[in-house]
């Protein structure tokens, strides 16, 4: 199954909105910057110009207290003259102009003494709105008027340049961020192809798939790693459902037969009511065998889906244990096993009693059930202990049989996982891993240790020091 | 005794009528939880036997609505639903007692007995006699043929409950449940050992048994000599 082409795919992943995004950001951000920059130079530019105009209006003030009018106006003549210069005018009282460069000033320019902006005109052209220039009338004794000024057109230059830069500079990120965004965008949607195409393969069947890693530690590379643990554990997961089934199959089968067969055989051989008596009990014990199996199976599921908390309460763990002790004590020495029982007192969980006990139960059924086989031919030994280790309550249950090989112990955990060696003696085979869901629900598990020689199954459950675990 | 179930499966009640009718009981039956309500006001049966699920009322509902009335009728609930959570539900509602199918009849006839038997009055007697064997619960004495016999305390609490339900057949998880208060199938034979244990403190030396094996189902003492 390939995906249907779709043109312009590339512009509707996250990663190229996000660039987008992104951009917008920065090109407004970068048109507010340069737009305050060019408002602060603009400000700059003018006092530095009112500045200077200021700085020549002294120089001529001083040439006219050295030589009165005469004098400045042939200064204000020879300095108007010289190129780039300021712009110069001199009046008389009666208005006319006596020296200068500028030709025309709108009407009533020079009434006022002062810093201005006003348009202008040099001498033998024409007034145009955009001439504007910085002047200073400074009004003289005897009614002389003396007008100083600067042209702004370099401001106005200034602030060209500005905005050339500006929109410039925008132009370019944009098309670098839509370059880049398109080439980010791109990279990712090769990334998400290859995980929907390995994924498409996955779910075609192939549990053993994976999601490649590109090495580079970065976030597409962790999600693959967690999405191949999710996949590891599915597969694991799988795995034991299949056993189970296989399993399940297999040990009902057993059973199943031999009921057949003995119904069968009574059926041909019993000849008094005491045979047919016998037969049918036989049935009967092969069918509870069977309901036994059928409630195993379901209390695992139930434990494994999670009981309602409600069930739960704080309980004495010593308590717990001393009862199951004292409970199969007799049962290990009619088989001629000593239990040696070590329980420290005060011991605290939180959990359901009757599903302990149940664990518990199924632990010493199995220890039991090998104890009598010593290892080193002495008497067979269950010991069962009790203790608070840090943050953990201990349950143990160890005997000193043949044990459990370090490889097989996972195995002995799963449903049906009864290894070869013990498929003749009797039992479910889900004693074990009963008790581990039980402690999995707790928030524990089982651990299954080498006693040297023989087994050591420890259900570890954490401690619980105030009466309510919530 | 008279017994009263409400069951909706048909084939499953006639098989449970006709047992119970077998045993020496009267049996009567409903087929869903209103119709069950309505033989129960009648106020005549010693013990209901109340299967979870039943249309138009469901067992609990039942169960409930019984108890809101003031009846108190000793009732055994039958489920298919057996885990913890179940059972304590089932209780809460208002059970006495809970028993998971597919269920021996042995199981549910023992359970029914031990029900009617609780109700009874004068069970809460301070001594139980049988035969020359007595238990007084005052001063935790046990006394065969006047001789002393000491015993420990899960053994007296296990002669207790025998006693007090003597000659009733109590099955292995009835004393599983009552004497160390738990209620899994064993896979070994542990409640075995213990009733053994006691049967040769209380019987052994004496020339009639009092606490006998009932094969297939239980135990059960009771006054042989009788």
């Amino acid at each position: 199954m390939t995906a249907p082409a779709r043109p312009f795919r590339v512009f509707r992943t996250t990663a190229f909105k996000l660039a987008l995004g992104l951009l917008g950001v920065f090109v407004l951000t970068a048109v507010f910057a340069l737009g305050y920059v060019l408002w602060q130079s603009n400000r700059l530019i003018h006092a530095q110009i009112a500045e200077t105009v200021n700085t020549e209006v002294q120089s001529l003030s001083r040439e006219y207290e050295g030589g009165g009018v005469l004098r400045l106006a042939q200064e204000v003549e020879k300095r108007g003259r010289q190129p780039g210069s300021f712009l110069y005018l001199l009046t008389a009282p009666n208005g006319l102009p006596i020296a200068g460069n500028v030709g025309d000033l709108p009407p009533g320019a020079l009434d006022k003494a002062g810093q201005n902006e006003i348009p202008y005109a040099r001498r033998g052209e024409t007034r145009r709105a955009s001439s504007l220039a910085s002047v200073r009338v400074v009004l003289l004794p005897n009614g002389f008027r003396l007008l100083v000024g600067r042209d702004l057109a370099e401001r106005g230059r200034f602030a060209a340049v500005l905005v050339r830069a500006v929109f410039g500079g925008t132009v370019l990120i944009v098309l670098l961020g839509l370059a880049g965004g398109l080439i980010v965008a791109q990279r990712v949607l090769r990334r998400i192809d290859i995980f929907t195409d390995k994924s498409r393969t996955i779910m075609a069947g192939d549990l053993s798939g994976r999601l490649p890693l590109a090495g580079t530690d970065d976030e597409f590379d962790r999600l693959a790693v967690a999405t191949n643990a999710m996949l590891e554990r599915i597969e694991g997961l799988m795995g034991e459902v299949r056993a189970v089934t296989d399993n399940i199959a297999h040990d009902l089968k057993t059973p199943l037969t031999r009921l057949r067969n003995n119904a069968e055989e009574a059926l041909r051989t019993a000849e008094s009511p005491d045979d047919y008596r016998l037969a049918l009990e036989k049935v009967i014990d092969e069918s509870d065998g069977m309901i036994g199996i059928f409630n195993a199976i379901l209390l695992i599921a139930r434990v494994e889906a999670g009981m309602a908390r409600e069930i739960m309460q704080p309980l004495d763990a010593a308590e717990l244990v001393e009862g199951m002790a004292e409970l199969y004590e007799p049962v290990a020495e009619e088989g001629g096993v000593a239990c040696r029982v070590a329980v420290q007192p005060e011991l605290r969980v939180f959990g359901n009693r009757e599903l302990l006990g149940q664990a518990l139960a199924n632990l010493l059924d199995n220890a039991l059930k090998y104890a009598h086989v010593a290892a080193d031919g002495t008497q067979g030994v269950v010991s069962i202990t009790a203790e608070r280790q840090g943050e953990h309550v201990l349950f143990a249950v160890a005997d000193r049989g043949r044990g459990i090989a370090e490889a097989d112990r996972n195995r002995a955990l799963e449903r049906f996982g009864r290894l070869e060696q013990s498929r003749s003696l009797p039992g479910s085979g889900l004693g074990l891993s009963l008790a581990a869901a039980i402690a999995r629900l707790h928030g524990g598990e089982l651990r299954l240790e080498d006693n040297a020689p023989g087994l050591r199954a420890v259900l570890v459950l954490p401690a619980t020091l105030r009466e309510d675990a919530h | 005794m008279r017994i009263l179930l409400v069951e909706d499966d048909r084939d499953a009640a006639a098989y449970l009528i006709k047992a119970l009718r077998e045993a020496g009981h009267v049996a009567d039956h409903a087929v869903d939880g209103e119709d069950g309500l309505g033989l129960a006001g009648e106020g005549i049966y010693d013990v209901l036997v109340v299967d979870r699920m039943l249309p138009r009322l469901d067992g609990l509902s039942f169960i409930g609505e019984l108890r809101s009335r003031g009846d108190h009728t000793p009732t055994l609930i039958l489920s298919a639903l057996g885990q913890v959570d179940d059972r304590v539900a089932g209780l809460r509602a208002g059970g006495d007692d809970y028993l998971t199918k597919p269920y021996a009849f042995t199981e549910l006839l023992a359970r029914v007995e031990a029900l009617a038997r609780r109700s009874a009055p004068g069970t809460a007697e301070a001594v139980y006699e049988v035969g020359d064997l007595t238990l007084d619960r005052l001063s935790h004495t046990v006394k065969r043929a006047g001789q002393d016999i000491p015993l420990q305390p899960r053994e007296f609490r296990l002669l207790e409950y025998l006693m007090r339900h003597a000659g009733q057949v109590v099955t292995r998880t009835m004393l599983l449940e009552n004497v160390w208060d738990y209620h899994f199938d064993p896979q070994t034979n542990v409640i075995d050992v213990h009733v053994s244990r006691l049967r040769s403190k209380i019987d052994k030396g004496f020339e009639s048994p009092l606490l006998h094996t009932i094969r297939g189902a239980g135990y059960m003492i009771r006054d042989g000599a009788r």
